[in-house]
């Protein structure tokens, strides 16, 4: 009995191990870790793409890069940050812990989950084997028609098209999944308004990838049938209207903004109560501001497309709702600011990265407001001002955001802390460097700079700030060194963190770091909103929090232990874990065989019959298999 | 509480709680519902692009020449009929009736295929009175469009056809894999686009 017990308490706490045990698995635990993982890759990769475009564009004439290589590689920079860093990231943050904070042991659907990653990492390597195949995307990330549908001989497109096409069914199957999951599989208590605001962010989100992913959908199938099938969709000489994909892109990539930076504010609304000792200030409105963006963001894409000639009709209305989209923004960053506000303020790094994120996203926020005076955007537009403000937001926003997150929440991954001192220093750095890199392109721009050039002529007066620029970038990498370094080294070394080591107030915190395969010994009864919080800390006549009991393990002693030798079986819950499954990654290896098929058509015709037959071989296999396995006790 | 929580969240539906039956297939529900969702704007986006070109018929031929509005009226009242016959498929399916199941299953199947045999048909004579892919944008949205429809129809096919496989097993339950209601989601909502697509593609245009 006790050498049983022994066994199962390894297997429950660590799950097991080896490479097919990661590639077959559908713990949302694992699944986050892999995202997470193969995010930090891509984004080493992106980051050397956007090195060699600031060496490229450090001096006038530059001569590192030339135009087609340049071309490359800022398009493919852009794709990866966008697609394969910053969606992912937030894949990451939001599998392993949105379960967790609703008191949930997996998602609705952990095999469709596995299939979601699954699909995107094979999305990711289709369209990097471009490089190998005829080289890389080089019609900027947004692929503008008739740009993209013109040189059919090189398959550069091909893959951009198709690959962005798998990114997005893998968003989608995990957007269903996480909607279902919030819907339907919060513990009891957990009514929507006592849900972190992560969760909620990350609820809308999915609502967002879900509505605005299908629209760039049959864009790229237009864009792709264009160039394959001889449609004429986008053939200007033949009646098809090059309009329709900007508006079709824009209509999903203006909501797609909102998807890159609602995870990370969902984060860093998590991150600023723990560090200020007080609630989140106004946590209706910070989550209502959410959804109202949400519902705005569907209707301002046409701010993208003021230089095409839509007539003053169309241009004020959406200069007017691109005005009225910065209200529910503006809301969030009151309450944040709210909520430190009289707070006993702990400057650890992650509510560092938490404070930089605000202070970044205002610059971003206030010059993507004057992006919405159409006089003024036309003057902008194409510029290096246009760089300038999507980098405030997406770098100074999303990616501090998630940084903020690693640091906040590296310690409920691996059990221990990550650096301090290092991650100062990565902090600062990052910070400076960033401001650096970024700052001048405003001045570039309104110099008249033009993005999405190879290079510029000496005597423009441009030298000096992109000179700074590339420097920033630089630094910037050394400030990701110093992350790296801190990560690696905390894996090992770093300071044992226990369960709770921020004094947390969402349910994650309530377990053990790392978490045992099913999260929770007893599925949580939820009271309050940060309801772990409330378990620890009463209030006084004041309003100020009273430790309830003096806590010696940490919070271990706050949620019911596991159960001695006496109450052993009639107490217990059986726990049903699902299955690890190797049809997902089966299904999706097929989809990717039949998309590089349809890249080489007529003879890849072969192959999507083979990849065809995989994938409906793993679906029918995956409908059939009994999803979970045999239950346990804990 | 907590057990049922437990059980409803894994989709144990062989536990001795009856609830638990219909809560997971809620969950399930709820993400067909999401993903049909989606479809709605995948297939707004093809219907706008076919508004935006219906008259972009260069030197090729025009709606009102092309379509033959009796034949596709037929067509589709055959996929509206397998709507009903998937609605009985779902209640013999809840009276555990299964042969009944099976029987209006495939009958679904058919009439989907069916279907699927007179787009084909059109198709092919549509090419032949001069309407290709590459002919104008006309041809090109139209095609991309009610192919589209047509694709969805097929996996429809394939998915009741998997359901009637594996009812013969015994393998069809509620709470794994393939289930009635949800494809029985799916189908109705593919023909209620396919209605829309009638309207719009075909009776407005002649």
């Amino acid at each position: 009995m006790a050498a049983v017990a022994t066994s199962e308490a390894s297997f429950v706490s660590t799950g097991p191990t080896g490479l097919w045990s990661w590639i077959t698995t559908v713990d949302h635990k694992r699944i986050g870790l892999l995202y997470g993982m193969s995010a930090f890759f891509f984004f080493a990769v992106g980051g050397l793409e956007a090195m060699l475009v600031r060496f490229q564009l450090a001096s006038a004439d530059g001569t590192v890069l030339s135009a087609d290589a340049y071309n490359q590689l800022f398009t493919m920079h852009g794709l990866t940050m966008v697609f394969l860093v910053v969606m992912p990231l937030a894949a990451a943050f939001t599998n392993y812990f949105l379960p967790i904070m609703l008191g949930a042991r997996d998602v609705a659907f952990p095999r469709l989950n596995a299939f979601s990653y699954w699909v995107f990492f094979f999305g990711g390597i289709f369209l990097y084997s471009s490089f190998v195949l005829g080289g890389g995307a080089d019609g900027g990330w947004f692929g503008y028609a008739p740009l993209s549908i013109e040189i059919v001989e090189v398959v550069r497109m091909d893959f951009w098209a198709l690959g962005l096409q798998f990114l997005g069914v893998a968003s989608i199957a995990a957007s269903a999944n996480f909607i279902a999951t919030i819907f339907t599989m919060r513990a009891p208590g957990m009514t929507l308004m006592r849900m972190p605001v992560f969760v909620w962010m990350s609820l809308i989100t999915a609502f967002l990838l879900i509505f605005s992913l299908p629209i760039i959908g049959v864009g790229l199938f237009q864009v792709f049938f264009d160039r394959n099938f001889g449609t004429l969709f986008y053939e200007a000489a033949a009646g098809g209207d090059p309009l329709l994909w900007q508006h079709l892109f824009w209509l999903f990539g203006h909501p797609e903004v909102y998807v890159l930076i609602l995870p990370a504010m969902g984060i860093v609304s998590e991150i600023l109560p723990t560090f200020s000792r007080k609630p989140l200030f106004g946590y209706a409105f910070v989550v209502f501001a959410g959804a109202a963006i949400a519902f705005q963001g569907f209707g301002v894409w046409s701010h993208h497309m003021f230089t095409s000639g839509m007539g003053p009709l169309a241009e004020a209305g959406f200069a007017v709702s691109t005005m009225l989209i910065a209200v529910p923004t503006g809301i969030k960053i009151f309450n944040w600011i709210g909520t430190t506000w009289g707070g006993v303020l702990r400057l650890k790094t992650p509510m560092l990265f938490a404070l930089g994120f605000i202070a970044m996203f205002i610059i971003g926020g206030l010059s993507g407001v004057t992006h919405a005076i159409v006089p003024a955007d036309t003057q902008q537009h194409d510029s290096y001002y246009v760089v300038a403000h999507f980098h405030y937001v997406l770098f100074g926003g999303a990616i501090f955001g998630f940084v903020a997150g690693v640091y906040y929440w590296f310690p409920k991954w691996t059990g221990r802390m990550l650096s301090e001192l290092l991650g100062k220093w990565h902090f600062w750095s990052m910070l400076i460097g960033f401001n650096l890199a970024f700052g001048p392109m405003h001045i570039l721009g309104l110099n008249g700079m033009p993005r999405r050039t190879y290079r510029y002529p000496e005597g423009l007066g441009w030298e000096f700030w992109n000179g700074m620029a590339t420097l920033g970038t630089v630094l910037i990498a050394i400030s990701f060194l110093v992350f790296t370094w801190n990560l690696i080294r905390s894996l090992r070394h770093g300071e044992p963190s226990g369960p709770d080591p921020w004094d947390g107030r969402t349910l994650e915190w309530s377990i053990p770091s790392p978490p045992p395969v099913h999260n929770f010994d007893e599925v949580p009864i939820v009271q309050h909103l940060d309801d772990f919080w409330h378990r620890k800390y009463a209030e006084d006549e004041e309003g100020r929090p009273v430790r309830l009991q003096p806590v010696a393990g940490g919070a271990s002693t706050v949620i019911t232990g596991p159960p001695d030798d006496s109450e052993v079986d009639e107490h217990r819950e059986s726990i049903h874990m699902p299955s690890p499954s190797y049809y997902p990654v089966a299904a999706s290896f097929g989809l990717v065989v039949a998309s590089y098929g349809l890249v080489y058509q007529p003879v890849g015709f072969i192959a999507v019959a083979i990849g065809g037959v995989i994938a409906m071989w793993a679906f029918f296999g995956w409908a059939t298999e009994p999803s979970q396995r045999e239950p346990y006790y804990v | 509480m907590a057990e049922a929580v437990v059980h409803d969240v894994l989709g144990d539906g062989h536990g001795e709680h009856g609830a638990d039956h219909h809560d997971m297939t809620y969950t399930r529900k709820a993400a067909m519902w999401v993903f049909l969702g989606s479809e709605c704007m995948f297939f707004g986006a093809l219907i706008s692009t076919f508004l935006l070109y219906r008259s972009e018929t260069r030197d090729g031929p025009t709606a009102t020449e092309i379509f033959d509005i009796p034949f596709t009226s037929a067509s589709s009242f055959i996929l509206l009929m397998s709507s009903l016959t998937m609605v009985l498929a779902h209640h013999a399916f809840h009276r555990h009736d299964m042969r009944r199941a099976r029987i209006w299953i495939l009958a679904t199947a058919t009439l989907g295929g069916l279907f699927l045999a007179g787009q084909i048909f059109e198709f092919t004579e549509f090419v032949h009175e001069g309407l290709k892919l590459s002919t104008s944008p006309f041809g090109s949205s139209f095609y991309v469009l009610t192919g589209f429809h047509g694709a969805h129809v097929a996996i429809g096919v394939i998915m009741l056809l998997g359901m009637f496989v594996l009812s013969l097993s015994g393998k069809l339950n509620h709470h794994e894999g393939l289930n009635v209601e949800l494809v029985g989601l799916y189908w109705h909502f593919v023909d209620i686009v396919w209605i829309v697509i009638f309207t719009v593609v075909y009776l407005l245009q002649v």
